[in-house]
């Protein structure tokens, strides 16, 4: 009799509990599908942070034209309606060839310079399996001056006109809203002014951004010169500005004191003072095109 | 007499178990459709690493999606979809548990088309709604075909959309699941 009792309690035991957990029995099935690598993305909305290169490549298959736009000298008076009579330009197309390359290419009105970059991602940030504390790419630049020359009536080299651009970008997404990068830079100018200039001129840049809702983010970013000869002749890079996303577009507005949008000259060719008030106001636009679609749309 | 019914109990749970593991059906490439459709734009992403598993001893139905899984057309659709609506990293998975209430209605036996009506908790976004809706079940030799059609409002989860794009995205998204489960081993 006691024994009978026992028996219908454990069954009855056991019933209940299985009852209960097999809710949770169904998905533990599907435990180990929550491992696996995780990789952090859209640290950036766009390819650069505002001036320089983010770790952000366009994906991939996708076209990014960039309008780029900064107006004159803040400090230039009403006569040039402080700065907005004396605007220079750079149009760009950015493209994602592969989830680790993108390639680009632009012209600037500043100094007439054609440009175009290759940008490598190299260690992806993630978490889960493989845990990699920040992601980091390799961005490369060729700048071809093409304004006639200062000097006609001396031999001037092809090779005069170019200049080249290296960095590494070394960036971490904390959270959804903050990421900082930090930017080892080397420009090398097979041309400068005169002959005590540095033609290899070193510079670390620090930025970041900090989005204060879901559509806007804070920026800022910096470029430290470490050449002595261009950090004792010229100016450091201060820019700040604000990231604005709507749906195919990233619009960037910001003030700096950088001038032009290659980093030959925003970061080792800088005059700009943010005391004087000469800085400029500037904007980018990123619109972003599908070219390749991704595999599920292609028919 | 006393051993004879430690065995009966000890085969009861043996059975019981074992009936269990034989009675589950599963997947992990099941598929997923969302479909926005406005005036302005139809918006269309695509998921096929769904999980879900089926008890058919009690009828018991789950279904575990990684929001990063679905796929759009555009690359920057899918970056908004996770970073500003889904919000992917402090909700990776969107999950359904619930029963199939009408489960004597199936002939599992049987090779055929059977309506089921399914009850239980959504979760998108972090937040659980209560939600019974209609599917069908396609019950073959290879297994169990569960296919349902039905509307998700984007409000009820919690999820704003942006003033900018409130034209392009429906207020109301049509979510197609089809699934192919297989006899659990």
């Amino acid at each position: 009799m006691q024994l009978k009792a026992l028996v219908l309690v454990l069954l009855g035991l056991l019933f209940s509990r299985e009852a209960l957990k097999a809710q949770d029995d169904l998905m533990n099935l599907f435990e180990e599908e929550s491992e696996g690598i995780k990789y952090s993305s859209a640290a950036f909305k766009s390819s650069r942070v505002i001036l320089g290169q983010s770790i952000e490549n366009p994906s991939p298959g996708n076209l990014v034209f960039l309008i780029q736009h900064q107006f004159g000298n803040l400090n230039g008076g009403a006569n040039e309606l402080w700065g907005l009579d004396q605007a220079v330009i750079r149009l760009g197309f950015d493209y994602g060839v592969n989830e680790w390359l993108a390639l680009g290419i632009g012209r600037s009105s500043y100094n007439k310079t054609f440009d175009t970059y290759a940008k490598v991602k190299l260690l992806r940030q993630s978490s889960g399996s493989r845990n990699m504390p920040v992601s980091l790419s390799l961005f490369s630049g060729a700048y071809l001056n093409s304004s006639t020359w200062e000097d006609p009536a001396r031999e001037n080299y092809f090779s005069s006109r170019m200049s080249y651009a290296h960095q590494l970008l070394i960036a971490r997404k904390f959270n959804s809203n903050l990421t900082l990068q930090v930017s080892p830079t080397l420009i090398h100018r097979n041309l400068v002014a005169t002959s005590v200039e540095d033609h290899d001129v070193l510079a670390i840049s620090g930025g970041g951004r900090m989005k204060f809702n879901k559509w806007m983010s804070f920026n800022a970013e910096y470029f430290y010169l470490l050449s002595s000869y261009t950090a004792e002749n010229f100016n450091n890079t201060l820019s700040l500005g604000i990231d604005m996303e709507t749906g195919g577009h990233v619009f960037q507005i910001y003030v700096s004191n950088g001038r032009g949008m290659q980093e030959p000259y925003f970061v080792a060719e800088n005059r700009g003072e943010w005391g004087n008030g000469d800085v400029f106001l500037a904007f980018n636009i990123h619109r972003t095109f599908v070219i390749r679609k991704p595999k599920t749309f292609r028919e | 007499m006393k051993s004879s019914k430690y065995l009966i109990l000890f085969l009861t749970i043996l059975l019981f178990s074992t009936v269990l593991n034989a009675q589950k059906y599963v997947t992990k490439t099941g598929h997923i459709k969302f479909f926005s459709t406005t005036p302005m734009e139809n918006i269309e992403a695509h998921n096929r690493q769904v999980n879900s598993a089926f008890d058919l001893s009690n009828g018991n139905f789950v279904f575990k999606v990684l929001i990063k899984s679905f796929e759009f057309e555009k690359a920057l659709m899918q970056e908004h979809f996770n970073e500003n609506y889904m919000e992917s990293d402090k909700f990776p998975n969107a999950m359904f548990s619930g029963k199939i209430e009408n489960i004597s209605d199936v002939d599992f036996d049987k090779n055929g088309d059977y309506s089921v009506d399914v009850k239980g908790n959504l979760t998108i976004h972090g937040v659980t709604k209560s939600v019974e809706q209609k599917g069908t079940f396609t019950v073959s030799g290879d297994g169990i075909n569960a296919n349902a059609v039905f509307k998700v409002k984007v409000a009820d989860y919690d999820i704003k959309i942006a003033k900018a794009v409130i034209d392009n995205i429906a207020e109301e998204i049509e979510i197609t699941v089809d699934a192919k489960l297989e006899k659990l081993k």
